[in-house]
């Protein structure tokens, strides 16, 4: 165990960076093959209209094209399946067709297809094709879409309304906002975001026609999913004649783990033509054509004691799901969303009533968090809003109403079985006040307001849920989404001693070839070089559900850690055998097998592994190999938590806001490796701050987005942001026997409502007690016009 | 991202150049940091490009006299960098290295910039405060134009067609102070505001003042009223906000987007004047 422990928790360098720093690492655009053909896709420009014809013959006959096509040549072709139908939605799915045929119902559908020997030529021949459209009204904003008089977009979804969905109950929640002191109400819109992962989108599909075979490469956080929905769903062929790669995938944020119509036309353009074919995403195409994410509009009525004490939350949503859905769109806004909203606190009386709603707008489905940064915006910002009225300290207000230590297990009533594994959320809140000084703060800021300075601090004490899974639970018909969410792994000791991970989950930046041979290392008591892990192919690793929602260590990892006890399990039969010993007087320690007591005799695992391999002289009935697989399914989610704290100072003139310190303390249960848990934290809070500060996708009551370019969408620059103060409390999760939670999306989650309450709080001089994100400085000037700043 | 068909043209020398690129449909590039852009959103699509990049003529900066000459092609990140544009025009060292980002600065040039004239860049804004004139050559022979005279409307100049900017000459400041203060925006980090001021103190007291403002109008444009407002005084913060509002009041054509608002953009112009002279003033 010694071994174990030290390099389980050790900052190993990421083994996987000297191929991406120096740029030897192969992404989609790198990939070649012969006789490869380029796409390019003609996009609808209009939010909502008739396809009343499209023209194709022009560009058909320009030179270097070798054909072109409409949604009408496929009519063979399924739609994409939704297979999440969280909600009432069973009769009123809407997925996108591989080009739409009839009617386009966002700006940036597909419609068109060219296929040309060469990309530039086939981007030429676009201009060449004539589109008649009968544009229709559009409607963009998920409320008024609701409303009567709006723009409807399919027939069998009236007022535009996808899915209904509720939890916790009405009338209890009602009777405590009734019997409240004080009732909080405030409207407040999370905006809509776009992922921007750094590659783009793309997919190549090669088809074998003597075998009726498919390899698809394609970015994509789950191939095996991939493959699954392709060929059963989309193509109604045998599963088994696809094979499915993820190349190096440059960043996804949850928007590269949906099946989009491009890569199942790329898949029927290579059946049709008999030669592979490629498209890679522009950056224009990424923002209308790739998934977004939030975009809700909602209202809350928080009830509380005088003493602070909230005793009832009532949440109101609309959630903008875009023109059509997304492969878990409706999953996201429901079950991710309305059951995480009692956050950290003891809240005896929750009702969420969720509006999915279609909108010509872009598809809106998981972005790094989804779900959970909506829901604590929400009770964050209620906690505030409490605070505010009741002219106590936020601290205090959370202090008071935080879910104790010794409550876990914790039922918070509205997680529909589940419940908070394990959390000691005041002292990660006590180790960030100490951190930043509070009580010098609070002086500080008196000083600064005398002086005409508006400095503000706010908090977020966040609760997550990640490593979704338990199969019974997140299967549960009318809420989840018809799938386990369980995940395999495969572990393969060689005669040579090296090993062989092969894992279902896929790694688009998270660190798994580190983090995961780090826990071989450890338990087999060998060096990480010795590990190697296999993933994103579905030919040669075991069906998993890819990497997405923080599961990677919490679900993937834990297979490959039962792998390794049972290969341990053998290796002490084995070496047992080996020694001459009875395999009840041996023990397996820092990578040797040895009867207790006596470590001067042993049986290295390498030596084990040979003896395995080379079955000579085994046991008798012992099958040759160190080779495991498992499969598991977490009787329980994970639940990360922690205390973030914003230090903001706004000029008074300008509106302006400068992050002047961010600290963030996060429980992630037992750490792997402290450089890939900082470096996802730090990645995480850049990205939930940009949604406080900068980032916002904007489209105009046409349904044209305004924020279409790098040059428009604010996307973060590292000068943008002060050193990050981080620390780690560390409370192991019962759930799985690593003790590991999840890291990838703590920082989305906790840090926005953390800067908007900061701002709030300097701005409490202006009589300011809400405000809507993105806080710009244009924004932040008009409130301080319209208040006497 | 992806350009449609266009010649490729290398110019062997400037007179070359000048007579490649007057052409109909002929596009000069230089360090292609707008152009490119514009050529992969097919917004500019023309017929051929005339790749001024390796003419050494354009090329070099030298100081002569009371001015100092910055070679068209100089790059912004060259600009920033260098001694004599840091002594003679400080304010526009520092503007060049607030262009877009390194990538950008390490291609991009001062004349590629100027000649494209965005509103929203920033060394067309101090070019101007700081009385800087332009060195042209085209067939009809050289000129020069004063700044005030060369930057006409949104991406509009005086050149002719075919005619090159060669180089930029900037009065030395001497005992002048000035600077240049910016509001980026978030995104692209182009200016929302941008606010050049060249002021020259006597006696404790402003006696000249240029104040040039970008981002905000369609060109980048002087105000005689918010100098006038300086002039005569300490530039105490009477002054200033004296100045500020004359600023904000003597625009004309502030332009609004999505992210700011003409009457934010109009009220930031007299907020940054106020700061471009506080740095000014160390």
């Amino acid at each position: 165990m010694a071994a174990a422990e030290k390099i389980i928790g050790s900052r190993i360098k990421r083994r996987e960076d000297p191929r991406l720093i120096t740029g030897e690492a192969k992404y989609l655009e790198d990939i070649q093959l012969p006789g490869l053909l380029h796409a390019a896709i003609l996009r609808s420009p209009h939010a909502h209209a008739k396809i009343k014809s499209i023209d194709t013959s022009k560009a058909a006959k320009h030179p270097g094209v070798v054909a072109v096509y409409t949604g009408k040549d496929f009519a063979d072709v399924n739609p994409m399946p939704c297979a999440w139908q969280a909600g009432k939605v069973k009769n009123n799915v809407n997925t996108p067709c591989v080009l739409e045929i009839e009617r386009v119902t966002f700006t940036g559908a597909g419609i068109a297809v060219v296929v040309a020997e060469d990309r530039y030529t086939a981007q030429d021949a676009l201009e060449l094709i004539h589109v008649d459209y009968e544009v229709l009204p559009a409607v963009v904003d998920a409320e008024k879409a609701t409303k009567a008089g709006a723009p409807q977009l399919h027939e069998n979804a009236p007022n535009n309304i996808a899915l209904e969905w509720t939890c916790g109950t009405q009338d209890t929640t009602d009777r405590a906002l009734k019997e409240a002191d004080v009732v909080v109400k405030q409207r407040m819109i999370n905006q809509r975001l776009i992922p921007t992962p750094m590659e783009t989108r793309g997919c190549i599909a090669q088809y074998q026609a003597a075998t009726e075979e498919w390899t698809v490469w394609m970015t994509s956080q789950a191939p095996h999913v991939m493959r699954l929905l392709m060929t059963a769903f989309v193509f109604g062929v045998p599963e088994t004649k696809m094979r499915v790669i993820s190349p190096q995938v440059g960043g996804g944020f949850g928007a590269k783990i949906f099946l989009y119509p491009e890569y199942c036309l790329m898949a029927a353009l290579s059946r049709k033509i008999g030669r592979p074919v490629k498209w890679m995403e522009t950056r224009s195409e990424n923002y209308i054509a790739t998934t977004h994410g939030r975009d809700h509009i909602t209202e809350i009525e928080v009830g509380a004691k005088r003493d602070g004490t909230i005793t009832a939350l009532k949440v109101n949503t609309y959630a903008n799901l875009g023109g059509v859905l997304s492969t878990i769109a409706p999953g996201i806004p429901t079950t991710l969303y309305g059951r995480m909203l009692s956050g950290t606190y003891r809240i005896l009386n929750i009702f969420c009533h969720v509006y999915g709603v279609y909108t010509n707008t872009g598809m809106v489905d998981a972005y790094r968090g989804a779900g959970r940064p909506e829901a604590t915006y929400v009770i964050e910002r209620a906690v505030d809003l409490v605070a505010h009225e009741l002219g106590l300290d936020p601290v205090a207000v959370r202090r008071k109403n935080f879910i104790p230590p010794e409550a876990f297990p914790y039922d918070p009533v509205i997680l529909n079985g589940l419940k908070y594994d394990s959390g000691q959320y005041a002292k990660a809140l006590d180790l960030a006040l100490k951190m930043l000084g509070y009580e010098n703060f609070r002086k500080e800021q008196a000083e600064a307001r005398k002086q005409g300075r508006y400095l503000g601090v706010g908090f977020s004490s966040y609760v997550e849920i990640c490593g979704v899974a338990p199969s019974a639970w997140i299967g549960l018909p009318g809420e989840g989404w018809g799938a386990g969410l369980w995940e395999s792994a495969n572990v393969r000791v060689h005669l040579t001693g090296k090993v062989v991970v092969t894992t279902g989950s896929q790694s688009h930046g998270q660190g798994h070839e580190t983090s995961v041979a780090q826990v071989v290392a450890g338990e087999l008591g060998i060096s990480v070089d010795d590990v190697i892990v296999q993933h994103s192919d579905t030919l040669g690793t075991p069906f998993g559900y890819g990497t997405y929602g923080s599961r990677s260590t919490a679900v993937g990892t834990v297979a490959v850690y039962n792998s390794l006890q049972k290969i341990k399990e053998k290796a002490k039969l084995l070496g047992a055998h080996m020694l001459e010993a009875a395999p009840e007087d041996v023990v397996f320690e820092d990578g040797k097998v040895f009867v207790k007591g006596s470590p001067d005799q042993s049986k290295t695992i390498q030596e084990i592994a040979g003896a395995a391999a080379l079955a000579y002289s085994l046991p008798p009935g012992m099958e040759p190999f160190l080779d495991n697989t498992s499969y598991y399914d977490p009787p329980n989610c994970t639940f990360p938590f922690g205390t973030h704290i914003c230090v903001v100072e706004v000029d008074k003139e300008s509106g302006e806001v400068k992050v002047k310190r961010y600290i963030a303390i996060d429980d992630v249960g037992k750490v792997i490796n402290p450089m890939i848990v900082e470096g996802q934290v730090h990645g995480g809070i850049v990205q939930g701050v940009a949604q406080a500060l900068w980032e916002g996708a904007v489209y105009d009551d046409n349904g044209q987005l305004l924020t279409g370019s790098l040059m428009d969408y604010a996307i973060p620059k590292a000068d943008f942001f002060p050193a990050f103060e981080t620390d780690r409390t560390e409370t192991p999760t019962p759930v799985n026997p690593l003790g590991v939670k999840g890291a990838g999306e703590t920082g989305t989650i906790a840090s926005t409502p953390a800067v908007v309450n900061a701002i709030v709080d300097a701005l409490a001089p202006f009589g300011v007690k809400h405000i809507d994100m993105p806080i710009t400085p244009p924004k932040v000037w008009r409130i301080l016009q319209g208040n006497g700043g | 991202m992806y350009p449609s068909n266009f010649d490729y043209q290398r110019a062997a020398s400037v007179a070359d150049a000048i007579q490649k690129g007057s052409g109909d449909g002929a596009k000069f590039l230089a360090g292609g940091h707008s152009l490119l852009p514009a050529l992969k959103l097919r917004l500019n699509e023309p017929e051929s490009l005339v790749d001024i990049g390796r003419l050494d003529a354009l090329k070099g900066i030298s100081v002569s006299g009371n001015s100092v000459k910055i070679g068209a092609l100089s790059t912004h990140a060259q600009i920033a960098s260098s001694a004599d544009v840091k002594k003679h025009a400080p304010a526009l060292a520092s503007a060049c290295g607030q262009v877009g980002d390194p990538a950008v600065r390490n291609r991009g040039t001062l004349g590629g910039n100027l000649a494209h004239a965005d509103p929203a860049s920033d060394p067309p804004t101090v070019v101007l405060a700081l009385g800087g004139k332009l060195h042209l050559q085209g067939s009809g022979g050289n000129r020069v134009v004063a700044a005030e005279d060369f930057f006409l409307d949104l991406f509009t100049t005086d050149l002719h067609p075919g005619e090159l900017i060669t180089a930029v000459e900037i009065p030395s400041v001497g005992q002048a102070k000035s600077a240049y203060a910016k509001m980026a925006h978030p995104a692209s980090r182009y200016a929302v505001v941008g606010v050049c001021v060249l002021l020259e103190i006597s006696g404790g007291k402003c006696s000249k003042a240029r104040v040039a403002v970008g981002g905000a109008t369609p060109k980048a444009t002087l105000s005689t009223a918010a100098a006038n407002a300086l002039v005569g005084s300490s530039l105490n913060d009477t002054a200033l906000n004296a100045a500020a509002n004359a600023l904000s009041g003597d625009l004309s054509d502030v332009m609004g987007d999505v992210y700011a608002p003409e009457d934010y953009r109009r009220a930031m112009a007299g907020v940054y004047l106020k700061r471009a002279v506080r740095a000014a003033m160390g």
